[in-house]
């Protein structure tokens, strides 16, 4: 355990929390995290929670990164070690050179140390008995004299969390002084027995105007912004935050200030089939709704999504991605329900996805999915995951135009009856696929239909004629055809050189993606970069692949299944799409994507050279 | 299946209600049901039920899962949107168009099918949730687009056509109503359009969960000896506990029985309901008392039709969430998007 004399490392490392689950971590870490932001210091953070109230490991990464990287890393140059359950573990995971904090109330023997790390023992609480009486108090309290001596430690501005201290617990003055002085006490335990780190944060000014959001909540705003008014959901990991903090906003931002009634109906189901049929009816009856839910909730809701597809009804889907069924994974990040939701239904269906990156784009595609809902009369799903939904992240303030008005798509109104324009509900007027609609009750001898699955004309009158049926689903064909050109176009990012290799990805990737793409061409190697932020794909993405000879399709789950979405779509020559693929319920990192296709490249390379 | 158009030719002396509209008005297309289908009777209830309503036909929405019973809807009030949803899932899909627009007036149409198998859950959400609706379950105990098999809500010891008998305890929708909430509780017969008509237009005047379990023979795979929702067994055990006289507040006030005899129940939107009483001690306003009476008649293997269960002050969802006058769908810019200046201020509170 050698006191090694380093180099500062100044605003870029790695912090893990390891805790317990329902020990009062997460507010302790999230003001660490906070703090640090306050000082011009980006950073990203990340839970990586069991499914578990209380007593289970759960982890909190910090990553300290001046140079604002906001995807995962890999690695870990300090541990925070809370839990004597993962003690093992925690310790095999920090880096090289690296440092290990923990409780030093209990002494330990050096066998339990590694000796190639700087190890900085606090007696957290030897010092939280000493001054406690209540186990609560002592539990919680720890957590913030942690805080504060990791403040010491690593340079950290005391007056940064107390500014969130104070804050937090606003109106509460006796919390604000208890906090102040449970931090205090373990700065100043520090400052009286131990050295800073080499890892150190200074204060920065390159957070700018940014501002730390889960993506959950930026969803839920974009649906407010969207002008959504039902909301029908059925609690569910990772999605249940989303319809809580639109049920949040929509207090504040939708109660009429006269009256005090609200603007909006926002339903628990009993289930996801009723959240969803909720969803379509509103749609039927000219409200924007949505439910929010995750992979399991989706194939519950597959038959109405069917219906709304072949029915033409506007609907908005929030996926919150995770792990497979059951109790585990589901606490997990993956991008694993893209099959799932594209091709949702029976007969033969397909759905517009937008595919948002961080919590900017998810208000920015929450809003979004409303209008094209309407204009395109059928389901949108906005694909999250874990990892972008329940984490928060720092992303360019939210912006609206208000001028923007809400697109309601192609609605004949009373007037135009009223006038005699011809109203064929499943009518195809301008050849876009897209027919006009009527709302219910709008006019008292016109504009009436009776809505069905497949059987009808373009009059939707019944009709199991083979030849209505096929117009019609060409017509859905075009109206898909349609769709390409509205959804959110890909992001095309150039390599310095001109390279015949291209990657492909989407989502939470993107930030470890752009990393390992630095990382990558660091080894001289360059790759064209395409994020899709849409299906039905682009042009464009046809093109990328086009133009390269190798492209590699990096994403979280085990079947490649946008590159399959891709092949399938696009009618690309497998042998030409590459997949990197990580799926173990963590968020990938930049490492990993750089080993990978530093490794596909070289083995590529002799293969070459061998030919 | 038929495709015959209706005719649109109106008899020149065919009457009309106060608004203008022939009964012919709130037709539908040419049921293609089988020829004496209790449906179709029940179909003609509720076109009749809306003309003596004087209710505009295009401001009723329309909507059913899947099955015979939910074929109907195409059948009676051409004039208002329907929707054919997917089995047993109407109530939710009534439940969200009632939240997008609680102007117009929802009739939900299902069977035995799918309200007591599939849809029960769905059902129940909806009863409980007190929807602004009038949810009718055409219940003929066996599943007849599939040709027969029997239904949950097929008594238990009851035959089928082909002679297998049902082991399983039938569903009692009503009685399950009655525990949900549901707040307007009826049961009719097909073949008993006297009593079934006002019934229909009591419950679409309800405002609330209203229901009506319409018991309609089967033609085809449930109308033989050993059934017990044939047309035969339900008229020998049919035990009407009051029969309804609707008056609208429009209306002239006629009753046609003598006083004592009748109870009259304002409800919220001033029709009153004169119910002149058939079974002595029948209190339609007691919950608890309804489902008592319907057990005990039941033992006897009786049928307890009639409105049921009444509470004339009852709210419904929108009341509980506290939802604008305005139709949710008739909102526009101004009253839905908060705008930049609000973000501003959420972007302040995120840093």
């Amino acid at each position: 355990m050698a006191e090694r004399a380093k180099q500062p490392r100044v605003n870029d490392f790695v912090v893990k929390f390891a805790n317990v689950n329902g020990s009062g971590s997460a507010s302790a870490n999230g003001m660490f995290a906070r703090a640090i932001i306050r000082m011009g210091v980006p950073v990203a953070a990340r839970n990586i929670f069991p499914s578990n109230i209380q007593g289970l490991p759960t982890w909190y990464e910090v990553r300290i990164t001046e140079a604002g990287h906001l995807g995962r890393r890999g690695g870990v140059d300090l541990m925070v070690a809370m839990n004597p359950q993962t003690w093992d573990r925690d310790l095999a995971e920090i880096e090289t050179g690296g440092v290990l904090f923990y409780d030093s109330t209990k002494p330990m023997p050096p066998t339990r140390f590694r000796d190639d790390i700087t190890v900085v023992g606090v007696p957290l609480t030897a010092l939280c008995n000493a001054r406690y009486e209540l186990p609560r108090e002592r539990q919680l309290f720890k957590n913030i004299v942690y805080v504060g001596a990791l403040a010491a430690l690593l340079g950290i501005e005391t007056s940064a969390v107390q500014e969130l201290i104070s804050e937090d617990f606003a109106g509460r003055q006796r919390l604000i002084d208890a906090n102040f002085e449970a931090l205090q006490m373990g700065y100043d335990y520090v400052g009286q027995n131990l050295k800073p780190l080499a890892l150190q944060v200074r204060r920065a000014d390159k957070v700018g105007d940014r501002i730390y959001v889960e993506g959950n909540a930026a969803a839920a705003l974009g649906a407010v912004y969207g002008g959504a008014t039902v909301c029908a959901w059925y609690p569910i990991t990772p999605s249940t935050s989303l319809a809580e903090a639109f049920t949040g906003y929509c207090q504040d931002l939708r109660t009429d200030p006269e009256t005090g009634q609200a603007r909006y109906a926002i339903l628990q189901a009993e289930d996801e089939i009723a959240s969803i049929g909720v969803v379509v009816g509103a749609g039927w009856n000219g409200a924007r709704a949505f439910t929010a839910t995750s992979g399991p909730g989706v194939s519950l809701m597959t038959e109405f999504i069917g219906l709304s597809y072949f029915a033409e009804i506007p609907a908005v889907i929030f996926d919150v991605q995770r792990g497979g069924p059951s109790t585990g994974m589901p606490t997990r990040t993956q991008q694993a329900d893209l099959i799932g939701a594209a091709y949702a239904g029976h007969g033969d269906t397909k759905h517009p996805m937008l595919l948002p990156a961080d919590p900017g784009e998810c208000f920015e595609m929450g809003a979004l999915a409303f209008d094209l809902a309407d204009r395109l009369q059928t389901t949108i799903f906005v694909m999250l995951d874990l990892d972008i939904g329940m984490n928060e992240w720092l992303t360019a303030p939210f912006q609206w135009d208000d001028a923007r008005t809400l697109d309601r798509g192609k609605v004949m109104t009373h007037d135009e009856l009223e006038a005699g324009r011809d109203f064929g509900r499943y009518l195809d007027v301008d050849g876009d696929g897209i027919p006009y609609r009527t709302y219910p009750g709008v006019h008292p001898t016109r504009g009436a239909y009776f809505t069905r699955g497949t059987s009808r004309n373009p009059y939707a009158r019944y009709s199991e004629e083979g030849s209505v049926y096929v117009d019609n689903m060409q017509r859905l064909l075009r109206k898909f055809e349609t769709a390409k050109a509205i959804v959110p176009a890909p992001v095309v990012r150039k390599a310095k050189r001109k390279t015949t290799d291209g990657v492909i990805y989407f989502g939470s990737t993107t930030g470890a993606m752009h990393e390992a793409l630095e990382a990558l061409e660091g080894q001289g190697r360059h790759l064209d970069a395409l994020r899709v932020r849409g299906f039905p794909f682009a042009d464009e993405v046809l093109e990328f692949i086009a133009a390269h000879a190798r492209v590699f399709v990096v994403e979280q789950n085990r079947d490649a299944q946008l590159r399959t979405l891709i092949m399938n779509e696009g009618g690309v020559d497998p042998a030409k799409l590459v997949p990197v693929l990580h799926y173990d319920g963590t968020p990938i990192t930049a490492r990993f994507i750089s080993g990978q296709i530093a490794q596909l490249m070289a083995i590529g390379s002799v293969i070459e050279a061998a030919e | 299946m038929t495709y015959i158009t209706k005719p649109q030719l109106h008899h020149p002396g065919l009457a009309k209600n106060a608004l203008g509209f022939t009964r012919r008005d709130y037709e539908g297309s040419v049921s293609t049901l089988c020829a004496g289908c209790g449906h179709d009777s029940i179909s003609a209830s509720i076109i009749q039920a809306v003309y003596e309503l004087e209710l505009p036909p295009h401001r009723i929405a329309k909507l059913s899962g899947i099955g015979c019973s939910s074929k109907t809807p195409d059948y009676f009030l051409g004039n208002s949107h329907g929707f054919n949803t997917v089995h047993g899932r109407m109530p939710s899909v009534l439940t969200g168009a009632n939240l997008a627009n609680k102007d117009l007036i929802y009739l939900g149409v299902s069977g035995d099918g799918d309200s007591a198998s599939i849809g029960l859950g769905q059902f129940a959400h909806a009863m409980r949730r007190g929807v602004n609706m009038l949810y009718i379950v055409e219940n003929n105990g066996v599943y007849g687009l599939t040709k027969g098999q029997f239904s949950a809500t097929s008594d238990k010891g009851s035959k089928s056509k082909r002679g297998v008998v049902n082991h399983d305890a039938g569903i009692d929708l009503v009685g399950m109503a009655l525990q949900l909430g549901a707040t307007f509780v009826g049961r009719s017969f097909s073949g008993d359009k006297d009593q079934l008509t006002p019934l229909i237009k009591a419950g679409l005047m309800h405002k609330g969960a209203a229901f009506i379990d319409c018991i309609s023979p089967c033609v085809q795979f449930n109308n033989h000896v050993g059934s017990t929702k044939s047309f035969d067994y339900v008229r020998e055990h049919n035990e009407a506990v009051n029969r309804l006289d609707v008056i609208t507040p429009r209306a002239p006030i006629r009753v046609d029985y003598a006083p004592g005899e009748s109870v009259r129940v304002q409800q919220h939107d001033g029709s009153i309901l004169s119910l002149h009483k058939l079974a002595e001690l029948y209190n339609p306003n007691n919950r608890a008392q309804a489902l008592g009476y319907l057990q005990a008649r039941q033992a006897r293997g009786q049928v307890v039709t009639g409105l049921l269960y009444v509470d004339p002050n009852a709210g419904d969802l929108h009341e509980a969430m506290g939802t604008v006058d305005t139709p949710l769908n008739e909102l526009g810019e101004a009253e839905l998007v908060p705008g930049a200046a609000a973000l501003a201020k959420i972007n302040a509170g995120l840093r």
